[in-house]
């Protein structure tokens, strides 16, 4: 009898071993799969780091990170990074100028005084806008908005930084609108209802009480906003000309770091060659860029996080 | 003496009433702000979007999604575009989907929480800000010139699933997430697995949120440009890759993937980027397609997501 019980037991245990093993291999192949986004991060430094490393063998830290003009693939060849990050901030700057306050007082609205109704039509509007590819953008900038601007300023050039600056900003708004009317909703209804209490107008509560609650979230959207167009490449690759130019001056054409390692690609890489290393060099002085604005929006975030 | 004071009140209640309606003046020119910058806002965007279609209009007809670009904007047309961007979209797909969803599945539903974790939890919360040109970078160095693939349709499908990931990722944790422990607890009480609970549960309730980041995640890679310009697409191709179905067995294959490609957003740029008139034509009537289809799947994924949180209660 004892040992029928027994041999029951095993062959459970063995069905059960069979079965703790198909387990084991299917949490592996999951494990696997999961750390390919570490092995991706991984690729990223490594191919920036490894192709970026003979073009400053070749060219100085100094030259790199002080020369004001950037030739890479001329005769007389300049390696000053600096007028590709003139290019970078302008149009970070003018598209910040336009997306912050609409994008701002677009989750106010939506958050604090929007009807249920209206809240439910808008929302997934800048949802869609949010999917509309950058290609597109660029089409607008250079066809549309910086022939509107030229009539209103006659001596812009085509290729300027403003309208593809302007478009950006437009191209930003829904970004914006969205993280930070999140971060508004998220704020419990107690606070608000205490500010009403205590006679707030939706105005007051809105500024004074829900805003300041949701800081951390609006300041995340910020981040979002800087990052996405440091990062934006094609409304700048087709619009603002695609010739470095170490000015600050919205209305002239210049390069910015991403249009450069566009305008590089166009042409005819020679593998190896001083022009494709110095497209890594970019790639790596952008993305310790962005890396930089993303550590600094998470210091930020910590810092104002409200807990309820 | 009374009086007086009644007189004073009612001052003072004149003082408030003022205050309150010089605030609720401020109300009402925030709504009045915020309506006026929505509308602008939405009139601006519709008025470009009705400028693309109009502008490209003389091109929307089969002509132009059955010809080869050419040298001429008037028979130029999208056919090794439109192909390309399938098939770039078909690997992409292939790759990004169980990838994103498997490690989607880990993180929410084995990983134990330590270091490990939370350092591919980072990790992938970086990928998805990451600027998409560092991606074309990475499969320049990577895919192109290490692996050998060249200039190929996988070298590009395998770049944008890199870029899909984390949308696929962070969908799949949250259609994950919402899912109540109770389901997974009544489906181990009467004996399943981890794996049990999760496929045949856990997977089946999560099926809409991850469909959805897909959707989105495939509408992302359609318009992505400038990775695929950085790996060296080309811009001008008048030839059809390999045809991955055939009639004779094994009916499969996959030449294709090393065939030189074009995709729609690259010939849109292509044509802005050059000076006659005609090709800007054809530039919007190609940036209308783009349009149309990326609002198709984004409109489809929110009305999914839409239709789940209306749909389930728990």
């Amino acid at each position: 009898m004892g040992s029928e019980n027994n041999l029951i037991i095993s062959s459970r245990l063995a069905k059960n071993y069979k079965r703790n093993l198909i387990e084991r291999m299917i949490e592996f192949s999951l494990l696997c799969s999961g750390i390919v986004a570490i092995f991706i991060t991984l690729a990223i430094i490594y191919v920036l780091v490894s192709e970026a490393i003979p073009f400053f063998q070749h060219v100085s830290m100094k030259d790199f990170l002080t020369d004001t003009v950037w030739t890479p693939n001329y005769s007389i060849k300049h390696y000053g990074i600096l007028p590709l990050i003139s290019g970078t901030l302008t149009t970070t700057g003018i598209a910040l100028i336009v997306a912050v306050p609409l994008g701002t007082i677009t989750a106010i609205y939506l958050s604090e005084f929007a009807s249920h109704k209206v809240r439910e039509v808008i929302k997934p509007i800048l949802e869609l806008l949010v999917g509309v590819p950058t290609v597109v953008f660029g089409y607008f900038a250079l066809m549309l908005v910086t022939p509107m601007l030229q009539k209103i300023y006659p001596d812009l050039t085509t290729f300027n930084m403003l309208g593809p600056g302007i478009v950006m900003g437009i191209m930003i708004v829904p970004y914006i609108a969205s993280v930070a009317e999140d971060s508004m909703r998220a704020v419990p209804m107690a606070i608000r209802e205490g500010a009403y209490a205590m006679g707030a107008t939706r105005f007051q509560t809105a500024i004074k009480v829900v805003t300041p609650a949701a800081i951390s979230g609006i300041v995340a959207a910020y981040i979002l906003a800087i990052s996405r167009a440091v990062g934006e490449t094609m409304i700048v690759a087709i619009a603002a000309g695609q010739q470095p130019n170490f000015t600050f001056n919205p209305v002239e054409s210049a390069a910015t770091i991403t249009s450069y390692i566009v305008s590089v690609a166009l042409g005819d890489l020679e593998h190896g060659g001083i022009g494709y290393q110095s497209i890594f060099a970019a790639g790596l002085t952008l993305l310790i860029m962005t890396l930089l604005i993303n550590i600094l929006g998470h210091m930020v975030r910590k810092k104002y996080a409200e807990r309820y | 003496m009374i009086k007086q004071k009644k007189a004073s009140n009612l001052k003072d209640l004149n003082v408030i009433r003022k205050m309150i309606s010089n605030h609720k003046k401020y109300d009402f020119m925030f709504a009045g702000l915020g309506t006026i910058v929505i509308a602008s806002l939405t009139i601006t965007l519709l008025v470009l979007f009705l400028d693309l279609v109009i502008d490209g209009y003389p091109k929307f007809n089969l002509d132009f999604l059955s010809n080869f670009p050419s040298r001429r904007a008037a028979r130029a047309g999208i056919l090794s575009a439109w192909v390309g961007s399938s098939l770039v979209l078909l690997v992409t797909f292939f790759v990004a989907v169980p990838l994103g969803v498997a490690s989607g599945i880990y993180l929410e539903e084995y990983a134990k929480k330590n270091w490990f974790s939370d350092l591919i939890e980072i990790n992938v919360s970086n990928l998805a800000g990451v600027p998409s040109i560092i991606y074309g970078l990475l499969a320049l160095g990577l895919f192109v010139y290490s692996f050998g693939l060249g200039q190929s349709i996988l070298t590009a499908g395998l770049t944008l699933a890199l870029l899909m990931l984390p949308i696929v990722i962070v969908s799949t944790r949250e259609a994950i997430r919402a899912i109540p422990v109770h389901i997974r607890e009544a489906a181990y009480a009467v004996g399943a697995t981890k794996w049990q609970v999760c496929h045949n549960h856990v997977i089946q309730y999560a099926y809409g949120g991850i469909l959805t980041g897909i959707i989105i995640g495939m509408a992302r890679a359609i318009g992505e440009t400038a990775p695929v310009i950085t790996i060296g697409a080309l811009t001008f191709i008048a030839f059809l890759p390999p045809s991955p179905v055939g009639l004779e067995p094994p009916f499969i294959n996959f030449d294709w993937l090393d065939a030189g490609f074009s995709v729609l957003p690259i010939q849109m740029f292509n044509w802005i980027s050059r000076p006659q008139h005609a090709f800007h034509v054809n530039a919007a009537a190609t940036g209308a397609i783009i349009i149309i289809l990326t609002l198709l799947m984004n409109g489809l994924a929110i009305k999914l997501r839409y239709n789940i949180r209306k749909k389930i209660k728990w």
